[in-house]
Order: C-alpha cells, then sequence, then structure tokens
C-alpha cells in the first residue's frame, strides 16, 4: 500500500488559524495578479476568515495584511508540505 | 517636445519655470500609489476644493485634477491616478496610467510623481515604487500611515531607507495632514531621476529591448520592455507601432507572462533584502486583532447579516426621511422665487423664465439633498472598511445570478440614481460580471422614481396603518423597491445563461483593516458627486423642462388661436362664469399645442394600458429623465386647471374621466406605477451606459428590454385590476 503523500495541499485547504507556506501558484495568469499582492512563493499565509456561505475567504499574508479571494482562487495557491 | 528634456536631464522646475519660455505653466504632479495607501486622502489634503472631475481621453476613467499652492510662489498641476499594485495593467483604471506615463508627448505627461506607500505595509507597496523608480521618473516618496505602522510595532529608518531607494521620503500621516507641509516643500523643489535601480532585464532580452529603444526613441530599458509587454494594450501606440513590436515578440520568442511573475519574484527578493537593514518589527499581529474581534461580530453569519440590513435600513431613512426636510425647503424657496420673477411683470419671456427654466431649476436642485445623504453613506462605509466586508459577505449569493460581490456597491447606488451607479461599476475587473451589472442596474429603484412613486401611491393608497405599526403608503412603496430589485436580480440570471465569458473572473482584493472614516474625504466625494448630478443629468433636466414648456405653450400654426376662439364660442353658448372660461380656454389650448398632438398620435399604443393623452405627454418626456413626470403633470394641469389647486396630487384627484369618474383609479395608478418600475426613461443613463461600454448595443438593449418589460407588465396589471 502507497503512502497517502500523492496529493499537494493548496491554500484551500487550510483549516481556520492555520498558516502554511506558498511553495508554487498552479494557474500562470492568475499568479501574475497574486504575485504583485505578495503572494510570493515562500510566503507565509493564515487563513484568517471565511465568509458565512463559506466562500471568498480572507488571508493574512506574510503578518502584514489581509486580502480576500476566492476558494477558486484560493486553489491555485499550493503549500509546502 | 520640451517636456522631453524634464527626463533626460532634469531642468529646474521651482518657481523660476514661470520666468522661462513656459511661462505660466504650473508643475504637472501625478499621485500613484496602491489602492489603500492614502493617495485620495493626500489628494484631498493638497488640493481641497480645488478638484476637477474629467475623463482621460478615449477610456471613461475618472480623472480627477486639482491644484496645489505647494509655496507662496509656486503653484502645481496634481493629477490623481487609480490605485494600482504594478505597472502591468489589470483593469480599465490602471491602463490609463500606462496610457499616461509611458508617453512623453501625452496631454498631461508628469513633471513628476509622487508615489504614495503604506509605512505598515512596506514590502509589497514597494513593488509599485520600483517599477516607477526604474522608469526613471523624478519621483518622491510619500511614506504614508506612519502611525499604523508604528501601531503595528514597525519601526522604520527613513535615513538608510532613502540612501537604498535614491528618492527623497516623507514621513506623513495624510488622514491627519502630518507632513503635508514637509511634502509640498520638497514638491515645490528640483527633483532628479532616482538614483538607484532595482531590476535589470535578462541579458537575452537586450538586443530587442535596444531595438525598440531605438524604434520609438526611448530613454530607457525598462520602458522599452514595457513597450515589448503591453504594445498591444497601449492607446497612443499606431496599428504599426504594434504590428512591429508583435513581430519582435516573435522572433525573440517573447514569453510575456512568464517574464512578468519571474520580474514580480526578482523585485520582491531585492525589496526584502533591502528592508533587512531598514525595517525593524518589534511587536507583530497586534493590531490585526482589533480588526478581527469586529469581524467576528460583522461578518457574522447571522450579526452580519442582520447589521447589513440595519445599515441599508438607515440609508433608506436617510433618504426619504431625513431628506425630505431640505427637500421641502428647496421645494418653497423654488417656488417662491418663480411667483417673484411672476410679479415682475408679463409676457412669454416671463413665463418662460418661472415656467420653465425656474420650475425646471427646482427639479434638479431637489434632488440634492437625496443623494448628498447616499454619498455620506457610501463614503462612510467605502473610509470605514465596512464595504469590503459587504462585498466579502455578499459575493457567493451574487454570484448565483451572474453578479460580484462587488455588484452590491452599484446596485445599492443604483437606488439613488443610475448614472453614478454605472460608472462605479469600473471597479468590476471581469467584462462579463460588469456588463451585466450595468445592465441590471436600472432596474433599481431610483430617486428620480420616488416622486412618480410618493404622488401616485399617496392618490391611491389610504394613509392607514396595518398591523398597528406600518404606514400603508409605506409598505406599498417597499413593494415597488422590491418589485425592482427582484427584477433587477431576475434579469442578471437570465444574462448570466446567455452572455459569453471574455475573460476569466478575478475576485482578489485588499481586505483593509477597520478604520475611522475622515470627514474631510467624506465631505469631498458629497461635493464631487452633487457636481457631477447637476451639472450632467441637471443640463437634461432643465433642457427638458423648458421644452416642455415651449411644446405646452406653443401649437403648429394658428391652432392655438382657433382653439380659443371655439372656446368661447362654446363658453358663450354654455353661458360659463369668466374663470370658467379661462380653464376651457387653457385646456383647449394645451390639446391643440405641440404637446397635445404629441400625447394624442401615441395614445392610441398606451389605452390597453390605462393611460390617456395628458399621460402619454408625461411619459414621453419621461424619457428624458422620469422626475420630469411630475413637472410635466403640474405643467399640463396648472396650464389646464384651475390655478388655486397648489399641489400636483390635488390636480391629479380632481381629474375625471369622460364619465365624470375619478381618472386615477387604482388599476391606473398602479398600472402607471409597474410602468415606471421598469421602463428604461433615463436619457443620461442611456448615455452613461453607452460611454461604459463604448458602444450603442447595450444602451439600445437596455433601452428596449425595460421598455418592453414595463408595457407588458403594466397591460396585465390594468388589465387585470380594471
Amino acid at each position: 500500500m502507497t503512502a497517502p503523500l500523492a496529493t499537494p495541499r493548496s491554500v484551500k485547504d487550510l483549516r481556520l488559524g492555520e498558516t502554511g507556506t506558498i511553495c508554487c501558484l498552479n494557474d500562470p495568469e492568475m499568479a501574475l495578479k497574486l504575485l504583485e499582492m505578495g503572494c510570493i512563493p515562500g510566503t507565509r499565509v493564515k487563513l484568517s476568515g471565511r465568509a458565512p456561505l463559506g466562500c471568498p475567504i480572507t488571508l493574512h499574508v506574510d503578518g502584514e495584511y489581509t486580502l480576500s479571494l476566492r476558494v477558486s482562487e484560493a486553489a491555485t495557491i499550493m503549500l509546502k508540505d | 517636445m520640451a517636456r522631453a528634456a524634464v527626463i533626460d536631464k532634469p531642468q529646474p522646475l521651482g518657481p523660476d519655470v514661470t520666468t522661462g519660455s513656459a511661462a505660466g505653466r504650473h508643475t504637472r504632479i501625478a499621485l500613484i500609489g496602491n489602492p489603500n495607501s492614502g493617495k485620495s486622502s493626500l489628494f484631498n489634503q493638497l488640493t481641497g476644493l480645488n478638484q476637477k472631475v474629467g475623463n482621460f481621453p478615449g477610456v471613461t476613467v475618472d480623472r480627477k485634477t486639482g491644484s496645489a499652492q505647494l509655496t507662496p510662489q509656486h503653484r502645481a498641476d496634481i493629477i490623481d491616478l487609480p490605485g494600482t499594485y504594478s505597472l502591468y495593467p489589470k483593469s480599465l483604471d490602471e491602463k490609463v496610467i500606462t496610457d499616461l506615463l509611458y508617453d512623453r508627448g501625452a496631454d498631461g505627461y508628469p513633471d513628476f510623481v509622487v508615489v504614495t506607500a503604506d509605512a505598515s505595509n512596506l514590502k509589497r507597496n514597494l513593488l509599485l515604487f520600483t517599477q516607477l523608480a526604474d522608469l526613471q521618473l523624478p519621483m518622491v516618496l510619500a511614506l504614508n500611515m506612519m502611525d499604523t505602522a508604528a501601531q503595528h510595532g514597525i519601526q522604520i529608518d527613513v535615513e538608510e531607507l532613502q540612501r537604498q531607494l535614491g528618492v527623497p521620503i516623507i514621513p506623513m500621516n495624510a488622514r491627519k495632514g502630518v507632513g503635508v507641509t514637509a511634502l509640498k516643500i520638497v514638491m515645490a523643489q528640483e527633483l532628479g531621476p532616482p538614483t538607484a535601480t532595482f531590476y535589470q532585464p535578462s541579458e537575452q532580452l537586450l538586443p530587442m529591448i535596444r531595438q525598440i529603444r531605438y524604434y520609438f526613441n526611448l530613454h530607457n530599458d525598462y520602458l522599452a520592455l514595457h513597450y515589448a509587454h503591453q504594445g498591444d494594450r497601449l492607446r497612443f501606440l499606431s496599428a504599426d507601432d504594434r504590428a512591429y513590436l508583435s513581430e519582435l515578440r516573435e522572433k525573440y520568442q517573447f514569453d510575456s507572462i512568464s517574464l512578468q511573475a519571474q520580474e514580480t519574484i526578482d523585485r520582491y527578493a531585492r525589496i526584502s533584502e533591502l528592508l533587512l537593514d531598514v525595517v525593524r518589527v518589534t511587536r507583530a499581529e497586534q493590531n490585526e486583532s482589533t480588526s478581527n474581534r469586529l469581524d467576528r461580530v460583522l461578518t457574522h453569519k447571522i450579526w452580519g447579516y442582520l447589521i447589513f440590513l440595519w445599515v441599508l435600513f438607515m440609508l433608506f431613512q436617510a433618504i426619504f426621511s431625513w431628506a425630505a426636510y431640505p427637500m421641502d425647503l428647496i421645494d418653497q424657496g423654488v417656488a417662491w422665487l418663480g411667483a417673484q420673477v411672476k410679479l415682475l411683470g408679463e409676457g412669454p419671456l416671463i413665463d418662460l423664465l418661472s415656467d420653465g427654466i425656474i420650475a425646471g431649476l427646482g427639479g434638479v436642485l431637489m434632488f440634492i439633498p437625496q443623494i448628498a445623504l447616499l454619498f455620506a453613506f457610501i463614503a462612510v462605509l467605502e473610509e470605514s472598511g465596512y464595504m469590503a466586508r459587504v462585498t466579502f459577505m455578499m459575493d457567493k449569493i451574487m454570484r448565483k445570478f451572474g453578479l460580484n460581490g462587488k455588484s452590491v456597491v452599484p446596485l445599492i447606488s443604483g437606488m439613488a440614481c443610475a448614472v453614478p451607479a454605472i460608472m462605479s461599476t469600473r471597479t468590476i475587473e471581469n467584462w462579463k460580471d460588469r456588463i451585466i451589472t450595468i445592465f441590471v442596474v436600472p432596474l433599481m429603484s431610483c430617486s428620480a422614481r420616488i416622486p412618480v412613486y410618493t404622488v401616485l401611491v399617496a392618490l391611491v393608497v389610504p394613509d392607514e396603518k396595518v398591523l398597528g405599526v406600518f404606514n400603508l403608503q409605506g409598505v406599498v412603496l417597499m413593494g415597488l423597491y422590491l418589485l425592482g430589485f427582484v427584477s433587477a436580480v431576475l434579469s442578471a440570471w437570465a444574462l448570466k445563461s446567455i452572455l459569453k465569458a471574455k475573460e476569466r473572473s478575478f475576485f482578489i482584493m485588499e481586505f483593509p483593516v477597520y478604520r475611522w472614516p475622515r470627514w474631510k474625504n467624506v465631505g469631498l466625494t458629497i461635493v464631487e458627486k452633487v457636481k457631477a448630478f447637476v451639472f450632467q443629468a441637471g443640463k437634461v433636466i432643465v433642457a427638458i423642462s423648458v421644452l416642455l414648456w415651449v411644446l405646452a405653450s406653443y401649437g403648429p400654426g394658428d391652432a392655438l388661436d382657433q382653439a380659443e376662439q371655439q372656446a368661447r364660442t362654446e363658453a358663450t353658448r354654455q353661458q360659463l362664469t369668466p374663470a370658467q372660461t379661462e380653464n376651457l380656454i387653457a385646456s383647449h389650448k394645451l390639446e391643440n399645442s405641440y404637446a397635445g398632438v404629441f400625447g394624442r398620435s401615441i395614445e392610441p399604443a398606451v389605452r390597453p394600458l390605462g393611460f390617456d393623452w395628458k399621460v402619454s405627454i408625461a411619459l414621453l418626456t419621461s424619457f428624458a429623465a422620469r422626475e420630469v413626470f411630475v413637472g410635466t403633470m403640474s405643467t399640463i394641469y396648472s396650464v389646464g386647471q384651475d390655478a388655486d389647486m397648489s399641489t400636483v396630487q390635488e390636480k391629479l384627484r380632481a381629474e375625471k374621466d369622460e364619465n365624470g369618474q375619478p381618472f386615477f383609479t387604482p388599476a391606473r395608478a398602479a398600472s402607471l406605477l409597474v410602468f415606471y418600475v421598469f421602463a428604461m426613461q433615463c436619457v443620461s443613463t442611456l448615455a452613461t451606459t453607452y460611454r461604459e461600454t463604448k458602444g450603442w448595443t447595450w444602451p439600445l438593449l437596455q433601452l428596449v428590454y425595460m421598455s418592453g418589460l414595463a408595457y407588458v407588465l403594466s397591460f396585465v396589471t390594468y388589465q387585470l385590476l380594471k
């Protein structure tokens, strides 16, 4: 039986209050927007809030500022394990 | 191109400029910075009430300019550019920045730029700064929100930062006006281009960059690189220029997206390294929790929506109740003025002045209290950071209907006036979401419908209480608003499945921390919006009022004289009193005026809806602006009715049909109300949609769709209630 390490996690999979480190952005067009807003590989992000209906979410970036983005957008931000 | 010299070798920009060949020319300064970096506050501090709002050429993005007195001898023209995170535009708003800064021949090309940066969030704010610095634009950095940074425990060594960045830096707090004087002094001085560079395009790109520099005669490598990236989107380039750039991209296998991504990553690396010596954080994440605690309540799944509902309720109260007092005053003032003018004498000119122009002006001024209150609300919600929470809470719901969390603001604004509301859709980057929002905004009941609603509702709905507490008229009014809202949402939902998306929908935005609104900013927003209404929509309303007066006072050939003769004969035969005779003459005259001819010609089309030719006239004039309805009715009836009946309502109530029964039955009033909920009757809105969508397709669709809906639903209403 193989170990279940196949699926890499994205920001979408963070639990409320959990912090992760960005590994890469897997959607080139979206990446340009994310990069200029500070989501650089290596940056630490914390899932700081969820809208009442589950989407969008808020992301605290680098301990400095908060972004609001949709779950589908968050899914393009991959995390280091 | 005299201005080119400023970039190549800086020249004195100070007061001495006025003594040179460019006598009297003001220094031109552009304000640029990230969204939420306090740029607007700074612009307001620098220019105060000396602001003008115009448009950038070719696009409809607001171009806010103003003038500032830097020193007693030195004035400067300041342009407030849209907030942006980088020089690679992601929206129409951001595109105007590159169109201005990349074209030295541009009208209004700045002599230097003031870059605003949020000190509490320096790393991200410096991205844009380093791009501007690499363009070698002379600049000064306004390091804003020093107080917030201090609260976050962020200490910045400004002197070291100044050394690293190679430009003058002014630490400031624009919201409170701290540092503005120091900034003005620096702005009045001669500024050279920055001494540091932050990013070098890679070796492989240099041959291409050289070719572009040579071809376009550019002074700078980084600018040439941007020509390669953005050639197709720069407005000022000709088709040949674009073709040339696209050829070069092909030849050098220029991969714009990955190069941009790499550039941003490299810049962040450089900035992080540079900030190591500059920024010390002693106490982190303190302030975040205050905002977070508030968010726990304000975006709570129950409390959040209840509070939002309460905010909307207050907004309604403001527009309906609070605004009523100043509106009454304006109404009385205008009536008094009209009466004073009539005392001056008699004649067509006096009539034109009092019944045409002054009455029309009254129609414009009446709306100022509502518009001022609405934008006061919106400005406070925006300034405080609450609007971002509204977007956050509403996005998922709005998306179901093809809208966007950002559509909430335009839809709410649409309740005041569709014109600014449609203009405010510019914040929606996605084309499809934006078009849908623009399309349905006019279905929201705007303030111009209020006079129509109130007059007709008061006419047929009794002023009594339901369930002991609610005013029945108020309930009906609320129902009309809901009808508009529901139809807007359903129309959006229908459009969602018809329209094909042109691009991906981005939602990502900065989530600002809560702040106390600055009243100066709120006040300036109100002034700006009221000015826009008075000078844009106001012109149309006054013009239509005058036109209407002419239509109702003159007729084809000698039709009016004949009508008078005929009325006199009839009056003599029926032995009427002089007063009754005058009425008869007036009503005969109106029937035979151009307006009467007009109304009669369309009467057959609107008879199934329960309307007669008098209402038809009002429907036609309403196509210029809905509020004209009340003015038209009063004009029609004041010409044709007893002079001592003062309000329109009484005139309408006194109107009889051919059988001597009251004309405005509940069925007729309901049909008319439904018509006003749906019909596209606003030239200003159509003109705005034309400007915003750059074509006649959408405004025409709006006109046909909404008017068709109005006709059908009014027909159904009248036939069911009759």
